[in-house]
């Protein structure tokens, strides 16, 4: 039997100077309620955040608000059960919800001074730094395509895409990077 | 053609940079600077259009977008074509095309003209009247015809090749309007610190100041304006937290302070790069907005007033002073307000004869007269005009006074220039769109914005405040005010919490009040009065629908069209206004104003399209296995956004064989699909099961661990919504699937009731519909094609039909479902998906010994209709309930309640005559009816008879080598073995009302 | 496009929200206890209001979160919008800047 523990084709992204993609990552969703966020807090060493639409960054992991009761962890990508084996044990009893989304979205990097421009083009959100400051992270449309949008650093925007909706997001964003003059 | 009118020096224009032009394809030469009207009146073309109706010469009426007369094309190629765009809008660049409308053969001898000596026969209301009989003819014959002859500019003929670009954009305060008021309310914002924007249409910022003498003593701040305007501009622009946009129409006011802008990018470019958009498409959010979008000057109404030659008199001070432009060479001005003295003065001062300034007031004088007749100029007070002459240019005005109806001092003027003032009308549009109410001010004889509807305040010009100075306060004082507001820290929302949000408007003192209506004329005139130069619509038109009746100013705009041509009756409202009110005895606010719209001016349709056209007109999803698919020379079809492989054509193999090889390969061998699509949705949580228990119709408590189950789920009303395997993964962990449509708004129900309904269970809900790659492995070797691939035993007794188990395969994690929707035995292979292609080329190779092939949705459709598996959305229509679509077994029997449990109960939905799914057999096997086809009880039905029922799935079934159809039959499983009748092209045919399953009715397959 | 203040997120443009029709409409706790008319009122019996409506709306590409609104038919304006099971706020509590 051929192994295909290491065959994994991610999206395929051709980087531009404003735009590249990350390499694959561990994703979680978790829901659940204070209880929860503390016990996951413990267990990764982050604080997960219960301040809306904010994340909160460790060493190599992060836990991002995506709702009230919902947060999406992401750490490097490591064999399956070590990051949600932990996590799943530490959550035992409390009434949760733990669920792998590793494989369901992709991360795009837009940067550079121009990038709150070229992603105004199509989310409708204002991303002037005193409106989305740096650690502010939320759902929201990029053109007609659903983002996770997360600003990392002044000029630097994480967007998590589904992944059939990469090849569009990609295209609309390098479509309204010629629109930049 | 020489620039024979241009003055020696002056105006905002580079008399070093020739630039080359061409009208009707004539060769003329303009300067930078240059409008296409300011090129073409200096090389002494006044003649730029033909009017709309009675096809009437027409030049400049005016000097912006509120012009209607010069409407022109400019052509850069086949499909870079522009028709209806005002000339004096239109930036001159080298090798530009511009062509004249509405004429033929040429401008200059239209045959089309002949309507004009029709028009005593062709008044308002004409074509309702006349093309009524017979009424076949008005779709075939008449309308075609009008259409054809009147018609403005016409459309291009190719793709439009340019880009659009879109932007969000956000601010505290956006000031539309870039004049004086504007200006100031910029400033004065920007000094606060506030995040602006201002926008303007014209290529410069400034305003009137752009058209003010540069000679004149008008000074801001105690600078010449021209400085003032210079360094004003220089400290916004260097402002970061201030965007300037220059040619940038504020063209729609929509809810909450979204004010839609366009802006023209390369329009005014020689030769634009083809990377760069074309046009760019904002979308603004202001906290606050001021506009100071001005006023329009009013035309005067009164016989022959619609001559070339016959124009507003701020636009011939915007030729003379902004353009370097001299109109004409004698002219007579006639007026009802001050203002057109001083433009008098300063064409007299450039070389202009001033003939005669005719002052509508009176018969005393007015403060200006004196000054007028100390320059030699002579003034008739208490004036009016009686006629104009000349055909192309005016030759000649007949001025006169009127005492009791009696024209007295009656006096020709020989002239090529008549400019005309009948006051000044505020640009109210975008303030009356966004809902704000106005109030009719006697004094102005206008319309004042009057209770803003949204966080808005007008300053300047547009609310009545007339004079520069005050103007200039006015500005100051808004955008002071709009940003104290904007940044204010109690600060939420954009909504005004009420009538208070801005006090009514004060309008400060500083303009003539005007003239709204028609110049009085002697009793029995004739001559035709314009009031609307564009639709064409004069004095006449308006009084006779109101002897015909019509008494609401929205019925005389429909029934004479003056005000509903692409300027939106800029210049026109009032004066018909006035001439109604007139007609019908009533004060002009008691006869009300017709609505404002979007957009201000036209704006183009790539402009509202942006980027989304062509490969980004919306998403396209792909699976994971999309490449290998498309290699393999898969058709794909649309399936909602995603792209799915249809079938497999091999060579040049068409679709019916192609399915026909599919279908007996899954029947005989093994088939390997691609099923990713399917929504899925993960349920976890302590109450998982009792959230299942009550959103799905099946009962869920006694679902094993490791087991399946095929889900129905309602809509409250009972009818079906989706189905789809429902997987128990672990106690409290679910694995839901969906229909590929149906994903989204499956979650949205389940997040509806959990959040609205139950939100005391402890449940979870998590699109996992793009996390797993799906590959379907159909048919009786299936079994062995994965044995070699998994850690799973997949021996019926270890894996039986309806299953799941977690293992891996080839070292890869997995869910395996052992499901079928073909009536094969059949595995579902759920892998993360970045692994998809992998697992699948592993499948694949290990399927060659087992004839493996690859199949598509066309031939899974055929597959599930020999098994008489329903498709949600095709065997269903929202009408379907459980019962019908033979279903009823799936419902939980013993539950207290679903979702449609209730609606289940009603008398209606369990009526025997229900339409309810029924197998239909053609007597000829080798005919296939169509799907949609009403189903008849009798042969040779005539209309009105009414249907039992309609086919809803009909293909050709290889395995069966027949046609087979499912369809919903009134009383349908009563009438099995009754012969129906399908209509089918040319004829009917009967069929035999049959079971729904027509393959393997045991199961025996299913369970192998 | 509208200016939606989601009581989780803050004042969000509406392409990010779905609107969920009348709100305080509760399903009956008994379906099978209700009568017709009850359970017809319920499915499709709903106000046309001039003027102040609450109705529902949900953040659904944003927190995802169900929520009231108190929306001004004729103007469109927000008077308020509070999270479910909170009472509908009274006149004087909608009066925002």
């Amino acid at each position: 039997m051929r192994d295909l523990s290491a065959a994994r084709r991610p999206p395929l992204v051709s980087a531009s100077t404003a735009l590249h993609a990350l390499p694959p990552a561990t994703r979680y969703v978790l829901r659940g309620g204070a209880d929860v966020r503390a016990a996951a807090g413990s267990a990764l060493g982050l604080a997960i955040p219960a301040t809306a639409c904010r994340a909160t960054v460790g060493a190599d992991r992060a836990a991002l608000w995506l709702g009230p009761d919902e947060w999406l962890l992401i750490a490097p990508h490591a064999p399956p059960p070590a990051f949600g084996a932990a996590l799943a044990a530490a959550l035992e009893g409390l009434a949760h919800s733990l669920v792998d989304v590793s494989h369901r979205q992709s991360a795009l990097v837009v940067s550079g001074p121009q990038a709150a421009t070229l992603l105004a083009a199509g989310c409708p959100l204002d991303l002037d730094a005193s409106a989305f400051p740096v650690g502010m992270c939320t759902r929201t449309m990029l053109a007609k395509a659903e983002v996770v949008l997360w600003r990392t650093e002044p000029q630097v925007f994480r967007v998590e895409v589904w992944r059939s909706f990469v090849a569009y997001v990609a295209q609309f964003l390098g479509e309204a990077a010629r629109g930049i003059i | 053609m020489n620039e024979g009118l241009r003055t020696p020096e002056g105006g905002r224009i580079d008399r070093s940079r020739v630039v080359h032009f061409s009208f009707d394809g004539r060769a003329y030469t303009g300067v930078a600077g240059d409008t296409l009207a300011s090129a073409l009146l200096a090389n002494g073309v006044h003649l730029m259009g033909r009017s709309f109706k009675y096809h009437r010469p027409r030049g400049v009426l005016a000097s912006g977008a509120e012009e209607p007369n010069a409407l022109v094309a400019v052509r850069r190629d086949a499909a870079r074509y522009t028709p209806n765009l005002r000339a004096t809008q239109v930036e001159l660049y080298e090798g530009l095309e511009a062509h004249s409308q509405n004429r033929w053969p040429s401008l200059a001898f239209d045959l089309g003209a002949v309507n004009d000596l029709l028009a005593p026969f062709i008044p308002a209301g004409f074509y309702y009247k006349t093309f009524m009989w017979p009424r076949s003819a008005w779709q075939s014959l008449y309308e075609p015809r009008i259409r054809a002859a009147a018609g403005l500019g016409r459309a291009p003929t190719e793709a439009d090749p340019d880009r659009y670009a879109s932007r969000y954009g956000h601010c505290d305060v956006l000031i539309v309007g870039a004049g004086p008021a504007g200006l100031a309310a910029a400033a004065a914002a920007a000094a606060s610190g506030a995040r602006v924007m201002l926008c303007d249409e014209q290529n410069e910022f400034g305003g009137s100041l752009l058209a003010a003498d540069p000679h004149g003593a008008t000074a801001i701040e105690g600078r010449p304006a021209a400085q003032w305007l210079k360094q004003t501009l220089a400290a916004l622009g260097s402002n970061a937290r201030v965007t300037l946009l220059p040619r940038t129409t504020a063209f729609g006011y929509f809810p909450h302070n979204l004010l839609g802008l366009n802006e023209r990018l390369t329009d005014h470019l020689a030769d634009p790069h083809p990377e760069v958009p074309r046009e760019r498409q904002w979308q603004v959010r202001a906290r606050e907005v001021v506009l100071a979008t001005g006023a329009i000057e009013r035309p005067l109404v009164f016989p022959g007033n619609d001559r070339p030659g016959i124009m507003l008199a701020g636009a011939a001070r915007t030729w003379l002073n902004r353009y370097a432009v001299l109109p004409g060479t004698r002219a007579v001005v006639v007026t009802a307000c001050d203002e057109a003295y001083p433009v008098a003065l300063e064409l007299q001062g450039a070389g202009v004869f001033i003939a005669s300034i005719a002052d509508v007031r009176g018969p005393e004088d007015g403060p200006w007269a004196a000054k007028a007749r100390a320059a030699g100029i002579p003034v008739l007070t208490g004036a009016t005009v009686l006629g104009t002459a000349g055909r192309r240019r005016v030759n000649s005005i007949l001025l006169a006074r009127l005492q009791d109806g009696e024209p007295s001092d009656t006096q020709t003027q020989p002239c090529d220039l008549v400019l005309m003032c009948g006051g000044f009308t505020p640009s109210v549009h975008l303030f009356s769109q966004s809902r704000g109410k106005l109030l009719w001010d006697e004094g102005l004889q206008a319309f004042l914005p009057g209770t803003p509807a949204e966080r808005a305040r007008s300053a300047g010009a547009c609310r009545g405040v007339f004079a520069l100075g005050a103007a200039l306060a006015d500005g100051a004082a808004a955008g002071a005010a709009a940003a104290r507001e904007a940044t204010a820290a109690a600060r939420t929302g954009v909504c005004p919490s009420g009538a208070a949000a801005t006090p009514a408007v004060q309008p400060a003192a500083g303009g003539g009040a005007g003239f709204a209506g028609a110049l009085p004329q002697p009793a029995g005139a004739r001559g035709r009065a314009f009031v609307d130069w564009q639709n064409d619509v004069t004095t006449r038109d308006l009084t006779l629908a109101t002897r015909e009746g019509f008494r609401s100013i929205e019925h005389v705009k429909r029934y004479t069209t003056t005000g509903m041509a692409t300027d939106q009756g800029k210049t026109s409202n009032l004066n018909a206004l006035g001439i109604v009110s007139r007609a019908l005895g009533k004060a002009i606010p008691e006869v009300g104003l017709t609505s404002f719209r979007m957009p201000y001016t036209p704006v183009s349709f790539g402009g509202f399209a942006g980027p989304a056209r062509g490969e980004l007109f919306d998403p396209v999803r792909t699976t994971p296995m999309h490449e290998w698919a498309r290699a393999q020379g898969a058709v794909f079809e649309d399936v909602g956004l995603w792209k799915r492989a249809r079938y497999f054509p091999r060579g040049a193999e068409h679709m019916h064989a192609a399915l026909g090889r599919e279908c007996l390969a899954v029947r005989n061998a093994c088939g390997i699909f691609d099923a990713s699509t399917l929504g899925k949705i993960e349920v976890v949580g302590q109450d998982a099961v009792t959230f299942m228990n009550r959103l799905y119709v099946n009962a869920w408590t006694s679902l094993a661990v490791g087991r399946c189950r095929y889900g129905l789920l309602l809509r409250d009303d009972g009818f079906v919504y989706d189905d789809g395997v429902v997987a128990r993964v672990s106690e409290n962990r679910f694995h839901v699937t969906t229909t590929t449509g149906g994903a989204p708004r499956v979650l949205a129900m389940m997040e509806d009731y959990l959040q609205t309904e139950w939100s005391d269970l402890k449940v979870w809900l998590t699109s996992t519909t793009e996390e797993w790659a799906v590959i379907a492995v159909q048919g009786p070797n299936a079994r062995a094609v994965l044995a070699g691939l998994v850690d799973i035993d997949l021996a019926a007794a270890a894996l039986p039909h309806m299953s799941v188990a977690p293992g891996y395969i080839c070292g890869v994690p997995m869910r395996l479902f052992r499901v079928s929707f073909t009536g094969e035995l059949g595995f579902e292979v759920n892998v993360p998906a970045d692994f998809g292609p992998a697992v699948w080329e592993a499948i694949w190779d290990a399927g060659q010994a087992h004839g493996i092939t690859p199949y598509g949705t066309e031939t899974m459709h055929v597959l599930r209709a020999e098994k008489g598996y329903i498709i949600v959305g095709q065997d269903t229509d929202g009408t379907v309930t459980p019962d019908d679509a033979g279903l009823g077994w799936a419902i939980g029997k013993n539950k207290p309640d679903f979702v449609g449990k209730r609606s289940l109960a009603r008398p209606a939905m369990t009526s025997p005559q229900r339409r309810q799914l029924v197998g239909l057999l053609t007597t000829d096997p080798q005919t296939v009816v169509e799907e949609g086809t009403q189903v008849m009880a009798q042969a040779g039905a005539r209309a009105p008879a009414r249907a039992l029922g309609h086919i809803t799935s009909s293909y050709h079934s290889a395995v069966l080598g027949r046609s087979i159809a499912l369809g919903l039959v009134a009383g349908g499983r009563a009438r099995t073995g009754q012969t129906l009748y399908v209509s089918i092209p040319g004829g009917e045919v009967p069929v035999e009302v049959a079971s729904p399953v027509f393959y393997d009715p045991q199961g025996r397959r299913l369970h192998a | 496009m509208l200016l939606i203040d989601c009581p989780y997120c803050g004042e969000r443009p509406e392409p990010e929200f779905v609107y969920g029709g009348q709100a305080h409409i509760a399903r009956p706790p008994q379906p099978a206890q209700a009568t017709a008319q009850q359970w017809a009122d319920y499915l499709y019996r709903r106000d046309n209001t001039r003027g102040v409506h609450a109705e529902r709306w949900r953040h659904t590409h944003g927190c995802g979160r169900f929520f009231n609104a108190l929306r001004d038919t004729t103007t469109d304006h927000f008077l308020a919008t509070y999270r479910l099971g909170e009472p509908v706020p009274t006149a004087a509590a909608t009066v925002r800047r």
